[in-house]
């Protein structure tokens, strides 16, 4: 074993200084012969005999050399580095060549690396900074028969902290909006409602100040403390050291600043930064609806654990729901067919980490579609060159060398390449890490944060792409070297026929992998393009068009009820007042909006609920007119009315689905219903619309007057054919007529909260449609790499047509139909992969089939044209083929 | 009868250098080369160029080590002398030898 050892440094060390080595070598063996010479002629040889006499009973000089070679150092590494020379060499010498096949790889890796470095960024290790994210994990509420994530309960998560043994930490966080006036500006920005544990539990303290304090979040209003992001610090507050204990106004209450936190933490809400962090005791100050804290029916939080080092989610699954079932029977009110489930931070079902899982799983599939089209270009650019080098490598054979050897030096010209084409990619991703941002739309008062994130595992992920693209791109001119014989190196190159058998199948055929792979991506991104026409033009149950929208945020500038309530009149009549207007409502939430609607179990006359059922029903507290400025249609009764206020009956709206489901087809007009133990009369019943996603299917849903459970937080509403920034300079006018400290959101079309809430599909479609264009870009290279190349190829059999009396347009539809039918193959095989493959984008897709005909029809049209494209410039130059000298040659 | 190259197996050839080494004190490659045609008087006709590998291993294993010098007629050569190790390694493959040796023969004679 030590002799081992010591043989391998001894070796090691040889490979360093091969140089002198080589000198040593050379002197040991010249001293030897000669001595060998001079012994021989003191026996009386002639000088002559004496010299071949030493070297007969010595043997091969050099031979022995190469033996003592080998047994001298590492021979695998010091060909390898020899085959690594040679590579560079080859590259420099032709610089177009290697230009080319780096960009194809670079391109094909970056978007590898980039797709990476997202998936970490925001699935994986989405919260820079926070520490052992990999055993963190969203908690959230679930219903009965229900796959998605609700809010839990401020008791709720007491208990379940108090009960649960599997955790190191357990916090949650609600981000929220609020207004923000420093001086004479008012501003609005976003923030977290936190448990007090939150800074230990995520392991990142204040670089000024202290986090929050056991107990800071408990007791009504009680501790009006706050912890500022960094950015907040540097930007508003300019950097003051002596920030720690100012006072600041958020929300109209006076809060003490007790911390700032560290550059680089910007909370933990996938998409958005966070510029400060308030107690949940503070909940009432900046949450629209009211002393949550004590309301187990009240679900508004977010929670997070992390695991107990050793605990898996199995483990922690079965506690928790344990104790969500005790809470289900000791509250069967507010619990009843409520459970608590896990998830792994990758699918978070709240924030923008669950919305953008699926495009980034079909990322992952789209990015090494991309990097096989980008090794089959590099892969042909190199066969192309191994024509060019076939005298070398003959050469080279016909000296020795084995063929492992030869396909050892390609695959290390390979490496050469995809080394570089490696560092390029992830120069590219580096530049492309905050590139998802610039694919959603931007929103006011919210800064997006969507990094993608450079570590290690994204690292040696690359890596890996980069060798799966060395293997790829060395093995096809190795698999050729096996054609290689001797004699067949010197055949003249001039003699094939256009798209002929024989040698140009390997690169026809890296040509239809290409053109198939391209077109599964091209019938995925018309796929996509389609569900994203339907998902926006689909109705969503009230007008997109005409209708404006904006949030005048009264709680976050401290208004009690009383003022807000007067506030809203006078500022509704005002907008009504102004010209274009035709009507304008407030509501308590915007549908499609992030954020969750009042929920309340019900109960209704002659209605019986199944056992296990508790009818909870969602509804939104709105204004008079709300459903005529929305454009919801009323199918009977009628809707509220300014005389429906708090001295008034009750009354509700109810939606189509709640009238069929709740009254069996009976008209429930003059009917009651009681929410949250009050009974309330139907007065009307509303067509049904979207109210959090339009891809939900049609739900229960009921509305109630505003003045009759009022909330301080409201969007204001306006049906006008003015457009959004004429009337947001309007509104801006009256409202700080009004009150010049409140600031306002911006005014968007209720279109523009369509497209918002789908944004996810954008970017898919946008993704795979770059990708999609990228890859057909490639394919449409290596199209006509190969075309042009086979006319080259042919010039003898384009010359004998030509002499027999082809013209130029023979020759034109010779060369493109042969360019055709080799896309046709790529088409049709690619159309077999998309059949199987499209099922995959899953619920990306919205009322499209994955079969749909237009989408594979509108590939196919693409990819023909791009054929025709890449075939007419060979097929042009076939036409100028020269047919008397083309004979000759 | 003389010993073509290829019956000089390789383990043979190392405990011949050592055992040079050892009688000889530290020798050049020619040197070691003649004593082990000498000794073996010419029986033992060896590829003289094999035996140079053959040195270079043993110094990897750090059986021997090398320096340069000059010879007795003026001529600079690199001498190879045996270390602690190589002494050990003698010892220890003679013995291997011998036994070997003396079963073959034992073998030989009784079939």
């Amino acid at each position: 074993m030590r002799e081992l050892f010591r043989t391998f440094t001894h070796r090691l060390a040889a490979v360093f200084r091969r140089r002198r080595l080589e000198d040593d070598l050379d002197e040991e063996l010249r001293s030897h012969l000669e001595m060998a010479v001079e012994l021989n002629v003191r026996k009386g040889m002639a000088p002559e005999d004496a010299r071949g006499e030493a070297r007969r009973s010595f043997g091969g000089v050099e031979q022995t050399k190469e033996n003592y070679r080998d047994q001298r150092g590492l021979p695998m590494i010091e060909t390898t580095l020899q085959d690594l020379r040679f590579g560079f060499r080859m590259l420099r010498r032709s610089p177009g060549f290697s230009a080319l096949a780096i960009l194809c790889l670079t391109l094909g890796i970056g978007a590898n690396a980039a797709v990476f470095s997202w998936i970490e960024g925001i699935l994986f290790r989405p919260y820079p900074a926070v520490t052992h994210q990999e055993r963190l994990l969203a908690l959230a509420g679930t219903e009965r028969g229900e796959a998605r994530g609700t809010p839990i309960s401020w008791p709720d998560f007491l208990d379940l902290q108090r009960s649960c043994t599997l955790f190191d930490a357990f916090f949650v966080t609600k981000i929220m909006g609020t207004t923000l006036s420093i001086g004479d500006r008012a501003e609005v920005t976003t923030g977290s409602i936190v448990s007090a544990n939150y800074f230990d539990a995520i392991g990142v303290p204040p670089i000024l100040g202290r986090g929050f304090e056991p107990g800071e979040d408990a007791g009504r209003n009680a501790h009006p403390v706050t912890v500022i992001s960094y950015q907040l610090w540097k930007g508003r507050f300019k950097g003051d050291p002596q920030i720690i204990g100012k006072t600041q106004r958020l929300s109209g209450t006076l809060h003490t600043i007790v911390g700032v936190m560290p550059e680089g933490f910007y909370g933990t809400f996938v998409g958005w930064a966070m510029q400060f962090w308030v107690p949940a005791s503070m909940e009432e100050t900046f949450e629209a609806g009211g002393y949550k804290l004590e309301d187990r029916g009240a679900r508004w939080i977010e929670a997070y654990v992390r695991l107990k080092p050793g605990v898996n989610l199995r483990q922690a699954q079965e506690e928790t729901s344990a104790v969500a079932a005790r809470l289900e029977s000791a509250y069967p009110d507010t619990n009843r067919g409520r459970g608590i489930r896990l998830w792994p931070l990758w699918q978070t079902p709240f924030n923008n980490a669950g919305a953008l899982l699926p495009t980034l799983e079909i990322m992952l599939a789209v990015v090494v579609f991309v990097l096989l089209i980008a090794c089959a270009n590099v892969g042909n650019l190199l066969l192309v060159r191994s024509f060019a080098r076939r005298h070398e490598m003959t050469v080279r054979m016909a000296i020795g060398a084995g063929r492992g050897r030869l396909v050892k030096q390609l695959v290390t010209e390979g490496l050469v390449l995809s080394a570089f084409g490696a560092v390029g990619g992830l120069l590219v991703a580096h530049w492309c890490r905050h590139a998802l941002v610039l694919l959603f739309p931007a929103r006011g008062g919210v800064t997006m944060h969507l990094p993608g994130e450079i570590d290690g595992r994204v690292l040696a992920l690359s890596a890996g792409v980069c060798l799966l693209a060395t293997l790829v791109v060395g093995v096809i001119p190795a698999i050729q070297t096996r054609k290689l014989d001797l004699a067949g190196a010197l055949k003249a190159d001039s003699a094939g026929v256009v798209g002929g058998a024989g040698r140009a199948w390997m690169r026809s055929g890296l040509v239809l992998v290409q053109v198939s792979l391209s077109f599964v991506l091209l019938v995925g991104a018309g796929l996509l393009l389609q569900s994203l026409q339907r998902i926006r033009n689909s109705s969503p149950g009230f007008s997109t068009h005409g209708v404006l929208e904006t949030v005048v945020p009264l709680v976050s500038a401290g208004y009690d009820a009383p003022r807000a309530q007067s506030f809203q009149d006078e500022l509704l009549e005002r907008v009504k007042a102004l010209p274009g207007v035709e009507s304008a409502a407030f509501g308590r939430m915007t549908p499609l909006s992030y954020g969750s609607f009042s929920s309340a179990p019900i109960a209704v006359d002659g209605y019986q609920a199944p056992p296990e059922e508790q009818p909870i029903v969602q509804y939104n507290e709105v204004g008079p007119d709300y459903f005529a400025t929305m454009g919801i249609p009323l199918v009977s009764g009628r809707e509220f009315m300014r005389a429906d206020d708090e001295k008034a009956a009750l009354v509700a709206v109810v939606n189509e689905t709640m009238a069929a489901k709740y009254w069996r087809g009976k008209n429930p007009i003059g009917e009651r219903v009681q929410v949250k133990g009050r009974w309330m009369q139907v007065v009307g019943v509303a067509r049904d619309s979207k109210y959090e996603s339009v891809r939900e299917t049609p739900k229960p849903f009921f509305y109630v007057p505003l003045r009759q459970n009022f909330s301080r937080g409201a969007d204001l509403f306006i049906r006008t054919p003015l457009n959004a920034e004429t009337m947001a300079t309007a509104l801006a006018r009256e409202v700080h007529t009004l009150d010049p400290g409140l600031a306002l959101y911006e005014v968007i079309t209720l279109q523009e909260q369509v497209d918002r809430s789908t944004s996810p599909q954008m970017v898919a479609v946008t993704l795979v449609g770059v990708l999609g264009g990228l890859a057909l870009l490639l394919a449409t290279i290596g199209l006509y790499g190969v075309m042009s190349y086979a006319v080259s190829q042919s010039t003898r059999e384009l010359g004998l047509r030509m002499a027999l009396g082809a013209d130029a347009s023979n020759l034109l539809r010779l060369v493109i139909s042969r360019g055709l039918a080799l896309t046709a193959g790529g088409v049709l095989l690619g159309g077999v992969m998309a059949l199987a493959l499209t099922r995959l984008l899953g619920n990306l897709l919205y009322k499209v089939s994955p079969y749909d005909p237009l989408a594979f029809g509108s590939a196919l049209a693409v990819m023909t044209m791009a054929a025709l494209a890449a075939c007419f410039l060979p097929a042009w130059r076939a036409t100028r083929t020269d047919p008397a000298r083309a004979l000759r040659d | 009868m003389a010993f073509s190259k290829s019956e000089v197996l390789q383990g043979t050839l190392d405990l011949l250098v050592l055992k040079t080494l050892h009688s000889m004190g530290p020798m050049h490659g020619f040197g070691i080369a003649m004593r082990i045609q000498r000794v073996s008087e010419d029986l033992l006709r060896l590829n003289q160029g094999t035996l140079y590998p053959a040195l270079l291993r043993l110094e990897q294993r750090g059986w021997i080590v090398s320096k340069w010098g000059i010879s007795e007629n003026n001529r600079k050569a690199k001498y190879y002398s045996l270390t602690r190790a190589g002494r050990k390694q003698l010892v220890e493959e003679a013995e291997s030898w011998g036994r070997m040796s003396a079963m073959i023969n034992r073998v030989l004679r009784t079939s």
